[in-house]
């Protein structure tokens, strides 16, 4: 028998990683709980504000109409609940389930559970947004982002700001109920923040002050910015930067595998 | 398998030589004991397991030396040393809490082990954690999957971690799982999740499949399936060590099986052989033709107890008890009428040994 050069590390197949992905993709779009929250319940949300006859009015301070305000807020909710709901309770399951830990017997890296989750949640708030930004402008003549790569900058910082605080819960939540209910306590006070009960310049200079820092108002902001043809301030950006990176690295270094 | 489909011999040859190839060569685990090329040792390892029901006398493929592993005071495995055969079923059993499942996790490099050596394959289940993971198939105690998935898709996902995956299709009907390719997880009974559970610990083709409580909480149709199913992993030439809790089981499908308690090996031999030797032997109760003197029977090195029952004689012994006390008996002039002969199971060594070890009785009957 010929002598290899033996592999020390032996790496699984790449299809392994696609195969992952191909699987909790279907799986989402099987029990589609996530679909419906993060790209059901944002659309039907842009019809129904729509319908209001009121919210046609400019946004002051803005070239906006209230109408049109409220799409990087529905964004930011369609972000919310895939991040807060639909990213974490699976990856909660499958550990108090033992599916990590089945997982954890094969030559698969058990990480790769993880990064497939994300993938397919991206997917998912990718479509969300295309949909949304689409749909307002198509159907409602909401104009579409004139500062492109600032409206991208912003939409990627959101889900990466987001995402992180998800994958923290994942990493923590010791059940899906506990994930759920960390979820809803945050999702609240995050989407008052975004202005989706009443508009952001309508809240008092102190709750827009504390609004600043979180990173759903960030989002808002650095969207509106954009879709008013500014390349967003530094601020929100940085904002929703510092989130991205503190809670991704809380989440790597507490997330429980068993 | 496969085999049948081919007609030339030359092709057969050429299909096991490189399945050979495929089990030892790319993962690097003969070249580290390259006098050993062995083109056909499972063959061989059967032949003896039926000639003589032992160990197979090949070259060990697990060798496990004073392992430690411990939680907290006196849980755990305190020292557990012992080696398993290519080609084996090799049972592990003991009382809840005895240190099974923490054996076989260090085996498989689940579990980083306190101290001791573990050598599975040629490779250290620590360092080589990638190589043991394409060699070692697992199926763990509770075994859980996404409720929404389907048979198919889970096979075919957990195929494709391995460089060297079976054929769906074909473990799919080997394991009786085909019918339910479309079926998701949650809507598979108990027996067919075990089924599926043991298909995936074979889907990455092992050498070695680590078996943990595999009929707890099946019907008795589904436990007799699942030890049938058992024995078709090893005629594929699949080494099997089985954690369970069953003696009936451990008998049924073990060559040799190591009863662990409190974290130590209390006993290592074949389930007869421990039968025999912990089990407090053979029970014959007969009713004698004529009354005789009870030194007839308890002189002989065979015969350990005497006792009556009205009428009936009762001996217990050890060894070749039943020609022993029918030789001796005769010689007498008695004749042994009505006998009956209860040889001791693995249950009674097991009972015993745990018995003796001092634990609770009811706790060591308790599966």
């Amino acid at each position: 028998m010929t002598t290899h050069a033996i592999p020390s590390r032996v790496r699984p197949p790449g299809r392994a990683f696609s195969e992952l992905v191909k699987v909790e993709t279907k799986l989402a779009l099987r029990v589609p709980a996530g679909v419906v929250l993060g790209i059901v319940v944002p659309v039907i949300f842009l019809v129904i504000f729509n319908a209001i006859p009121a919210l046609r009015k400019p946004a002051a301070g803005t070239t906006l109409t209230l109408f049109a305000q409220y799409v990087p807020v529905l964004i930011c909710l369609s972000l919310c609940l895939i991040a807060l709901v639909s990213l974490p309770i699976p990856l909660v399951t499958y550990r108090q389930m033992g599916v990590l830990r089945r997982f954890s017997t094969t030559p698969a890296p058990r990480s790769w559970l993880l990064a497939a989750q994300v993938v397919t949640n991206l997917a998912m708030a990718v479509t969300a947004i295309i949909i949304l930004v689409t749909g307002a402008a198509v159907f409602f003549g909401v104009p579409m982002a004139s500062q492109l790569a600032g409206f991208v900058l912003s939409a990627v910082l959101a889900i990466a700001a987001m995402f992180a605080i998800g994958l923290l819960i994942a990493a923590i939540a010791p059940a899906p109920a506990v994930a759920g209910v960390i979820g809803t306590v945050l999702l609240y006070p995050l989407l008052f923040f975004a202005g989706l009960w009443a508009p952001r310049q309508d809240l008092s200079p102190m709750w827009q002050h504390i609004g600043n820092y979180t990173p759903i108002s960030a989002a808002v902001q650095a969207m509106e910015a954009a879709m008013q043809g500014h390349f967003p301030p530094a601020q929100p950006l940085l904002v929703m930067a510092a989130y991205a990176i503190v809670f991704s690295i809380a989440a790597i270094k507490l997330f429980r595998w068993e | 398998m496969v085999e049948g489909k081919v007609s030339e011999p030359i092709e057969v040859i050429a299909m096991i030589t490189l399945r050979n190839l495929r089990r030892h060569g790319p993962r690097g685990i003969t070249v580290r004991t390259p006098s050993a090329p062995d083109p056909a040792p499972v063959e061989d390892a059967r032949q003896q397991r039926t000639a003589v029901h032992g160990p197979p006398a090949t070259k060990p493929v697990v060798t496990v030396d004073r392992l430690r592993k411990t939680y907290g005071p006196a849980v755990g495995v305190m020292d557990v040393s012992f080696s398993v055969s290519e080609g084996e079923i090799f049972g592990i059993i003991g009382p809840n809490g005895a240190g099974k499942t923490t054996t076989v996790e260090c085996i498989s490099g689940m579990r980083i082990p306190d101290s001791g050596v573990i050598d599975v394959l040629g490779l250290d289940p620590q360092a080589d954690r990638a190589l043991i993971r394409e060699s070692v198939g697992v199926q763990l105690q509770e075994s859980a999957l996404p409720p929404m998935i389907k048979t198919g898709e889970v096979l075919e996902l957990f195929a494709s971690f391995y460089r060297h995956p079976a054929d769906t299709n074909e473990l799919m009907d080997a394991l009786g799982l085909a019918a339910k390719r479309n079926t998701r997880f949650m809507r598979l009974s108990g027996g067919l999740k075990q089924r599926l559970s043991i298909a995936l610990a074979l889907i990455g083709n092992p050498q070695i499949a680590i078996l943990d409580e595999l009929t707890t909480g099946l019907d008795p149709q589904a436990r007799r399936d699942t030890w049938e199913l058992t024995e078709h992993v090893r005629d594929r030439g699949v080494t099997v060590i089985l954690v369970t809790h069953f003696m009936d089981e451990a008998e049924r499908l073990c060559d040799r099986v190591m009863l662990i308690d409190r974290g130590k090996v209390a006993a290592l031999d074949t389930p007869a052989g421990l039968a025999e030797r912990e089990g407090g032997g053979s029970r014959l109760r007969f009713v004698p033709s004529a009354p005789f003197a009870d030194q007839v029977l308890t002189v002989l090195p065979e015969v350990a107890e005497v006792g009556h029952d009205g009428q009936r004689i009762r001996v217990t012994g050890a060894g070749d008890l039943v020609s022993a006390v029918i030789r001796a008996l005769g010689a007498a002039g008695v004749e042994a009428r009505d006998m009956q002969v209860e040889s001791a199971t693995l249950d009674d060594a097991y009972v015993r040994l745990i018995h003796h070890a001092g634990h609770d009785h009811k706790e060591a009957l308790r599966p």
